[in-house]
C-alpha cells in the first residue's frame, strides 16, 4: 500500500495472516483443545507456526479442502476447537458444501481462516484471489464473518473467535497491512471501530480498505468535507447500530471492500441502511470482474480500490444527499 | 454401559421388526427412501445389539462408540434401530418427516441429539468420522468410530480424499461400512458409474478390507467386531446387500430408491414381513 497522502501517513505493520499465526500459537498455549488443520498452505497461512510448537495438535491434510472441512466438523463434534486454514478461495469455494452440511447446519464450534483474501495478493493472479469469500461466508446461516484490518485487530479477533461458541470465518491478507491500532485496543465481534465523528459522510470499510478510507478521510478534510470511518471488521453479524447512527448523523454512506460488489460488505450495509434509516450510498469494490497479475499497488489502483476512488465515490454520494 | 446382547434368533426378529417399522413410517410419511433403508437393517442390528459400546440411557456418554450414517437418506433404518435399542420412544416413528418431529427427513443432530452427525449431502461422513477418530486418538481414548456410506455415494470425490487420509494415517479406530446394494437413484451402478472393484480400491488406499453378506447377521457381527479390534489400519467392511431387502416387490428394483409405498403396498409389504415374525 502507498502509505502517504496529504497530511496523512500510515506505518506498515505485519500482514493479518502473520498475526493469525501468532495468535493461534497463543491460543494453543492457553487451551489444549485448540487444534489446527491446513490444506498444504501452512507456510502461507502461517498456521505452520502452530504446527511447529504443537505437532501433535496440527493436522496437515494435503490438498483436499473438502476433507479438511469435514474433519474440522468431526473434531468439533468431539469437543475440540479446530482452526482450519487455507487460501480463502480454496477453503470457501472448494469446501463450501462441507461448510454448509458439516459445520453451519449442525452449528458446530469450528473456525475457518482464509488467507490471501482479495486481489492484493498480486502476481499469482485471479485463480488464487478470493473475491467472493465474504458473500459465501455470509450465506452460511449462523456463521460469524470477520475481516481484520491490521495485525492488532487480527490478533484480537482470533482470540474473540476462540471464545465465541459457534462457527466463524476470518479472511486474512497476504501483504503487509498498515498499522491502525495498538495492542491495547479492544475488539469485539459485531462492534465496529469508529475513527473520527465527521458528519458529512460515513466511510464503512473492512480489511485493507480501512487504511485507504482513512487516507480518503484526510484528503476529504483538506476539501472541507468531514467524514467518519467505520472499521467494519465484522461483516456478520453486522453492527446495525453503528450503521444506523452513521446513516442518521451523516445522511450519506460509502462502503469500501476488496471483494466483488455482489454479496459483500456493501450489500450487508445496504440491507441494514434500508431497514433503519435510508440514505444514499455508493459502493467501492470489484466491479463484476476478475483481476489479473500485477503488483498489489497496481491492482488496487486499476480495480478502483484506493483512496482516490473512495474520494470520488464520496463526491458522487454527496450530490445525492 | 453395555452392548445389548441377544441371541441370533432374537436379532433376526429385531431385524424383522425394524423392517416393519421402516415400511410403516415411510408409508405414513408419504415420502422417503425405503430401498436403502431396508438394505442396511442387519448391519445396524449387528452394530447396535452386538458391536457398539454404547448406553441408550446416556446418549452423550463420552466413552461411547460413534456411528455416523453418511448416507443420510437411509435414516429410517437408523430411527427404527434407535427405537428398538431404547433411544427413542417407538411412538415417535410415526412422526417421521412431520413438522416439529425430531425425526427429520435426513439426520439432523439439532433435532435429535442421539445422532452423531447431521448428514444428507452425500460424501461427507468419512471426513467427519476421521475428525472423531483423531480426537479419540489425541485423547488416548478407546472408543471407535463407524461410518456407513452408500455404494452410489462413493462416487463422490471427497470419499477418496478421506479414504487416502485415513489409510495413510493408519486410523485403526475408524471403520467404514459400504452398503453395497448395487443401485442408486437413477438406476443400477453398472449403468451409471460402477465403483467396482470396491475392495481393491480401499486396499490400495491402505485399508484393511472385509467382504461379507450384509444380510447374514453372524457375518456382520464378526466383521464389525474384527474391525473394531483393528490395530494398524482403518477397516472397510464391504457389505453385499440387496436394495429393498425383505419386501419382494421392492427387492432389486431401483424404483424403490426414494418412493414411499402407497397404502395397499404398505399392507402387502407388512403381510410379507409379519409372516416372518414369530
Amino acid at each position: 500500500m502507498k502509505t502517504t497522502s496529504s497530511k496523512f501517513e500510515l506505518k506498515m505493520g505485519a500482514a493479518t495472516r502473520e498475526a493469525y499465526g501468532q495468535a493461534l500459537v497463543e491460543l494453543g498455549r492457553a487451551n489444549p483443545n485448540v487444534v489446527a488443520l491446513d490444506a498444504d498452505l501452512a507456510k502461507s497461512t502461517y498456521s505452520a507456526k502452530f504446527g511447529k510448537e504443537f505437532p501433535d495438535r496440527f493436522f496437515t491434510i494435503g490438498i483436499a479442502e473438502a476433507n479438511m472441512v469435514g474433519m474440522a466438523g468431526g473434531l468439533a463434534l468431539s469437543g475440540k476447537i479446530p482452526f482450519a486454514s487455507s487460501f480463502a478461495v480454496f477453503l470457501m469455494d472448494k469446501g463450501y458444501d462441507q461448510l454448509r452440511m458439516s459445520v453451519a447446519y449442525p452449528h458446530v464450534n469450528a473456525k475457518f481462516v482464509g488467507s490471501h483474501g482479495g486481489i492484493s495478493i498480486g502476481e499469482d493472479g485471479p485463480s488464487q484471489m478470493a473475491v467472493e469469500d465474504i458473500a459465501l461466508a455470509c450465506g452460511l446461516a449462523g456463521f460469524v464473518v470477520l475481516i481484520p484490518s491490521d495485525e492488532f485487530c487480527a490478533r484480537a479477533l482470533v482470540h474473540r473467535m476462540a471464545e465465541w461458541s459457534g462457527p466463524c470465518y476470518m479472511r486474512t491478507g497476504r501483504p503487509k497491512a498498515p498499522i491502525l491500532y495498538t495492542a491495547e485496543d479492544k475488539f469485539e465481534i459485531g462492534k465496529a471501530k469508529q475513527h473520527g465523528d465527521g458528519r458529512d459522510v460515513a466511510l464503512i470499510a473492512c480489511g485493507l480498505e480501512v487504511g485507504y478510507a482513512l487516507q480518503a478521510q484526510a484528503q476529504l478534510e483538506d476539501a472541507g468535507i468531514s467524514a467518519r470511518v467505520l472499521d467494519m471488521h465484522t461483516v456478520k453479524p453486522l453492527d446495525d447500530e453503528a450503521v444506523a447512527r452513521a446513516a442518521r448523523e451523516c445522511g450519506a454512506i460509502v462502503t469500501a471492500e476488496e471483494h466483488l460488489l455482489d454479496g459483500g460488505l456493501g450489500s450487508q450495509v445496504a440491507k441494514s441502511v434500508a431497514a433503519s434509516h435510508p440514505a444514499p450510498m455508493e459502493f467501492v469494490g470489484i466491479q463484476n470482474t476478475y483481476a489479473e497479475s500485477g503488483t498489489p499497488d497496481q491492482l488496487m489502483e486499476k480495480y478502483g480500490l484506493t483512496a482516490p476512488h473512495i474520494v470520488s465515490a464520496v463526491k458522487r454520494v454527496l450530490k445525492r444527499k | 454401559m453395555s452392548t445389548l446382547v441377544e441371541p441370533i434368533t432374537d436379532l433376526k426378529q429385531i431385524a424383522n421388526r425394524i423392517r416393519i417399522a421402516i415400511v410403516k413410517m415411510i408409508g405414513a410419511a408419504g415420502s422417503g427412501h425405503p430401498g436403502g433403508s431396508l438394505s442396511a437393517v442387519e448391519l445396524l442390528v449387528a452394530l447396535y445389539f452386538r458391536v457398539l459400546r454404547h448406553d441408550p440411557k446416556r446418549a452423550d456418554w463420552s466413552e461411547r462408540d460413534r456411528f455416523v450414517l453418511s448416507k443420510g437418506h437411509g435414516v429410517p433404518v437408523l430411527y427404527a434401530t434407535l427405537a428398538e435399542a431404547g433411544y427413542l420412544d417407538p411412538a415417535l416413528l410415526s412422526t417421521l418427516r412431520k413438522l416439529g418431529s425430531p425425526l427429520q427427513g435426513h439426520p439432523d443432530k439439532r433435532m435429535l441429539p442421539a445422532l452423531e452427525a447431521s448428514t444428507g449431502s452425500l460424501g461427507q461422513g468419512i471426513s467427519i468420522g476421521i475428525g472423531m477418530a483423531l480426537a479419540a486418538r489425541m485423547d488416548q481414548r478407546d472408543w471407535h468410530t463407524f461410518v456407513m456410506v452408500g455404494d452410489g455415494e462413493i462416487q463422490e470425490g471427497q470419499i477418496w480424499e478421506a479414504a487416502m487420509y485415513a489409510g495413510f494415517h493408519r486410523l485403526s479406530n475408524l471403520t467404514v461400512i459400504v452398503d453395497y446394494n448395487k443401485q442408486q437413484l437413477d438406476g443400477f451402478l453398472v449403468d451409471i458409474l460402477d465403483p467396482a472393484p470396491v475392495a481393491e480400491k480401499f486396499r490400495s488406499f491402505n485399508w484393511n478390507v472385509i467382504e461379507i453378506d450384509g444380510h447374514d447377521l453372524e457375518q456382520c457381527i464378526n466383521a464389525l467386531q474384527q474391525a473394531r479390534a483393528g490395530t494398524s489400519r482403518p477397516t472397510a467392511v464391504i457389505a453385499n446387500t440387496i436394495k429393498g431387502k425383505g419386501v419382494s416387490f421392492m427387492e432389486n428394483n431401483p424404483e424403490w430408491h426414494g418412493v414411499a409405498p402407497k397404502k395397499e403396498q404398505v399392507e402387502a409389504a407388512l403381510k410379507e414381513l409379519e409372516a416372518n415374525a414369530r
